[in-house]
């Protein structure tokens, strides 16, 4: 048995440290209860993380304009664009918590290792509190990681992969921009009605994550009214020429080709496939038809006439009517002279939901923050009435399926919405597309 | 038929244009010993050439009008080519036919840039190490781009066909096959009859000039070209500038086909590379040979039958023929003795 005795010796020095202790600046002891880049002084940093260089630098450039009038309206800068509109009016365009907000910018090069290193660069050397953007699903999985890992709140750019709030979710990691899951549900009944049932169908898809998650979606809904997938072919990121791909399609009996590509590989097979005839042809007695699931404006300007007529969705498009997307595009396009595409709609909304969401928490720290956003509710930002899930930190709203427009009145209005899909058409089960959340992590 | 006969047509077509860039890396090659990793570059800046000379002819006259306003609240512009205002109808014409008009702009650009790359960058790495040449042109290809980038942006440009020739062919009609069973747009086969021309021009040149028989004989043996009192190096000055130049249309006509950005060069110089060594270094026939042979089994390569039993294969069949025909034939094809051989 051990004795226990207590001397006046280390009583004394017991009760010195306890004292210590108890009267230490909260400063010293701030390390128990501190989160990665705290913000100490006057203004909070963002990183915008997007690319600036190679295939998608246009789209990253459209995304950083966003960023930019994100910042100036948090800071009470112009015309307060959609600040006015959403239905949250905890921003008061004072910046966030009382603090100036300012930003660091990274190329993420649509490369994830180049993006990583960005982010990191920017959360370890400039402080970033937050990251968001890119142009890639590949990026934005890879990117969301990292936030996980440093203890920063990752707000994703565009990314259309399930796998992005499915199997790949993080709690740290929030999406604005829809799914392939939630264009399938939009899409299928669309193409049933413009085209009929029991089409055989020719699959051409980009070979990496969205690509299979696209192809997924579409054969996922197609299929219950007779669409058949004649074949499924995968092509290489970036081949350019995809003539030797098309080419079997001509005969394969198929009589709708559907075009699982986007960006740059979009622009050059849509075209190639028109040239190839394949719009002018029958099969099965049927016109062929294309289908682009998920179309952008920056992309279709790149593929020219090839667009018209041609089906596909959107996460958010600038002809919209409502009084959110009025003030988005009035004020960037009095800043820039151009009309917003949809990469910078949702960033710019990411953005802004963040700051917003950290207003109501009343910090930064990811854990509080990403509670204030999980199951929030809002309206105002162009999308109509939206929710934040907190299963998956996938946001539910309306999606658009467009068309490319016959006869565009200029260079930019190149879509028309054919159909709003309401939000309860394309919602579905938090445990449908895998993954787990798992806890937040504060860093520090 | 209807299943290998558009492939072949796809190959050609591949290999047309690797053709194109493999002649003219060959060419320099030959001449002056320099592996010029800025030829996709001049690839590039000739694709380019069609979407200035599309700029130029579709200049605008830009009006506001008052009555009508943007989604952003500012007067709508009301935009008409200035070449339209000017020449009606023919200047319309000349907008579809932006494409082959832009040969016009081309050659010269390409030559000048040929030329000024040679005397003022070039020409100063003849006796440098092949590594050393490697390195500079690389460099020099990705500064063209970034230029190209910046005036340009990133997306792709599209460069339409003229109406003409926009469409699809019934090839199979041709065959007494059945209507429909085997089509090729239009384009493409313009494509490949001018890249046969342009080919069979340079072989022409080369063989039947005055100038092109000293070139050989400088490609054979440099010194005692020299020897003779020749100045082999202006020569070769504007050789360079003949391959820059048959880059450069192979890029402007290549624009319908696929739509330009500023990497295209580089997606085509590591396969035109190769295609120039399966060729065997310094041989012209070799490369040509190499470009339709590499194009037409790279398109095989795709077919889903292939693909099933071989999965993967369309992304490697040029690499593992290299390598064969390597192992078979050390200095390529059409090879010739002692040609980076010291």
């Amino acid at each position: 048995m051990t004795d226990f005795k207590v001397n006046r010796r280390g009583l004394m020095k017991g009760a010195a440290a306890v004292g210590v202790g108890l009267s230490a600046p909260q400063f010293f002891v701030s390390g128990a209860n501190a989160y990665t880049n705290e913000p100490t002084g006057g203004s909070v940093t963002l990183g915008f993380n997007v690319p600036q260089t190679r295939a998608y630098a246009d789209e990253g450039a459209d995304e950083l304009r966003a960023y930019e009038l994100a910042v100036e309206h948090l800071n009470g800068g112009g015309d307060g664009g959609m600040l006015n509109t959403f239905s949250s009016k905890a921003l008061t365009g004072n910046g966030v918590l009382g603090k100036k907000v300012e930003y660091v910018t990274g190329d993420t090069q649509t490369l994830s290792d180049a993006a990583r290193a960005s982010a990191k660069r920017m959360i370890e050397k400039d402080g970033a509190v937050m990251i968001t953007g890119g142009s890639s699903s590949g990026v934005a999985i890879a990117v969301q990681g990292l936030c996980q890992d440093a203890g920063v709140i990752f707000m994703a750019g565009l990314t259309h992969s399930n796998d992005t709030t499915g199997k790949d979710k993080r709690a740290n990691g929030f999406r604005h921009f829809f799914n392939t899951e939630m264009t399938g549900a939009a899409l299928a009944p669309v193409l049933k009605n413009a085209f009929g049932e029991d089409r055989r169908v020719y699959h051409l898809t980009s070979d990496y994550t969205w690509g299979w998650s696209q192809e997924g979606s579409i054969q996922k809904y197609t299929e219950p009214f007779g669409w058949e997938t004649a074949a499924a072919v995968r092509t290489p990121v970036g081949a350019g020429d995809f003539s030797q791909y098309i080419t079997p399609v001509l005969n394969s009996g198929a009589d709708v080709l559907v075009l699982n590509h986007y960006g740059k590989d979009m622009v050059n097979s849509l075209p190639q496939a028109v040239q190839f005839g394949l719009r002018d042809k029958q099969v099965n007695g049927k016109n062929f038809e294309i289908v682009v699931p998920l179309f952008s404006r920056l992309m279709a300007q790149g593929a020219g006439d090839a667009i018209k007529g041609i089906f596909g969705s959107t996460n958010w498009n600038w002809s919209l009517q409502d009084e959110g997307s009025k003030a988005f595009v009035k004020s960037f396009g009095q800043k820039y002279g151009i009309p917003p595409s949809q990469a910078a709609h949702t960033c710019y909304c990411q953005t802004i939901l963040y700051a917003d969401a950290a207003e109501r928490a009343g910090t930064f720290r990811p854990s509080e923050l990403g509670k204030a956003l999980e199951d929030f509710s809002f309206d105002g930002l162009g999308n109509g009435p939206t929710d934040y899930r907190g299963s998956d930190h996938q946001c539910f709203k309306d999606v658009l399926v467009v068309k490319g427009k016959e006869e565009p009145a200029s260079q930019h209005d190149l879509l028309e919405v054919v159909e709003v899909t309401p939000r309860a058409q394309v919602e579905y089960p938090a445990d449908l597309l895998g993954g787990e959340l798992g806890p937040y992590n504060d860093g520090a | 038929m209807d299943v290998f006969l558009p492939q072949i047509l796809n190959g050609l077509d591949k290999g047309a244009a690797y053709a194109l860039i493999a002649l003219g890396l060959t060419l320099i090659f030959g001449t002056l010993g320099v592996v010029n990793f800025a030829h996709g570059a001049l690839f590039m800046l000739g694709a380019f050439c069609a979407v200035t000379m599309k700029a130029l002819l579709g200049l605008e006259k830009v009006t506001l009008d008052p009555t009508q306003t943007t989604a952003w609240g500012t007067p709508l512009e009301i935009r008409v080519p200035y070449i339209e205002t000017w020449l009606g109808d023919f200047g319309l014409l000349l907008l579809e036919y932006s494409v082959p008009v832009s040969l016009i702009l081309a050659i010269p650009v390409m030559l000048i840039i040929g030329v000024t790359m040679e005397r003022g960058l070039i020409r100063h790495f003849y006796h440098r190490t092949h590594a050393e040449q490697i390195l500079v042109t690389f460099g020099l290809a990705i500064v063209l781009q970034e230029i190209v980038k910046s005036f340009f942006g990133a997306n792709p440009i599209p460069q339409p066909a003229p109406d003409i020739v926009s469409g699809s062919a019934d090839i199979g009609m041709l065959l007494g096959l059945d209507p429909g069973t085997i089509v090729y747009p239009m384009w493409r086969m313009v494509y490949l009859t001018f890249s046969g021309v342009v080919i069979a021009s340079v072989f022409a040149f080369l063989q039947f000039t005055t100038f092109g028989m000293v070139v050989r004989a400088g490609m054979a043996d440099r010194e005692t070209v020299g020897l003779l009192g020749i100045d082999i190096d202006k020569k070769f000055t504007i050789v360079f500038g003949l391959a820059a130049v048959v880059a450069g249309i192979a890029g402007v006509m290549y624009t319908p086909i696929l739509s330009p950005d500023y990497h295209m060069g580089m997606d085509f110089l590591v396969l035109s590379f190769v295609v120039v060594v399966v060729g065997g270094m310094g041989s012209l026939g070799g490369a040509v040979a190499a470009g339709f042979l590499l194009g037409i089994l790279q398109s095989f390569a795709s077919m889903n039958e292939v693909k099933t039993i071989l999965p993967g294969i369309d992304q490697i069949i040029i690499y593992l023929v290299a390598i064969i025909i390597l192992l078979v034939r050390p200095r390529g094809l059409m090879g010739r003795k002692g040609v980076m051989e010291s």
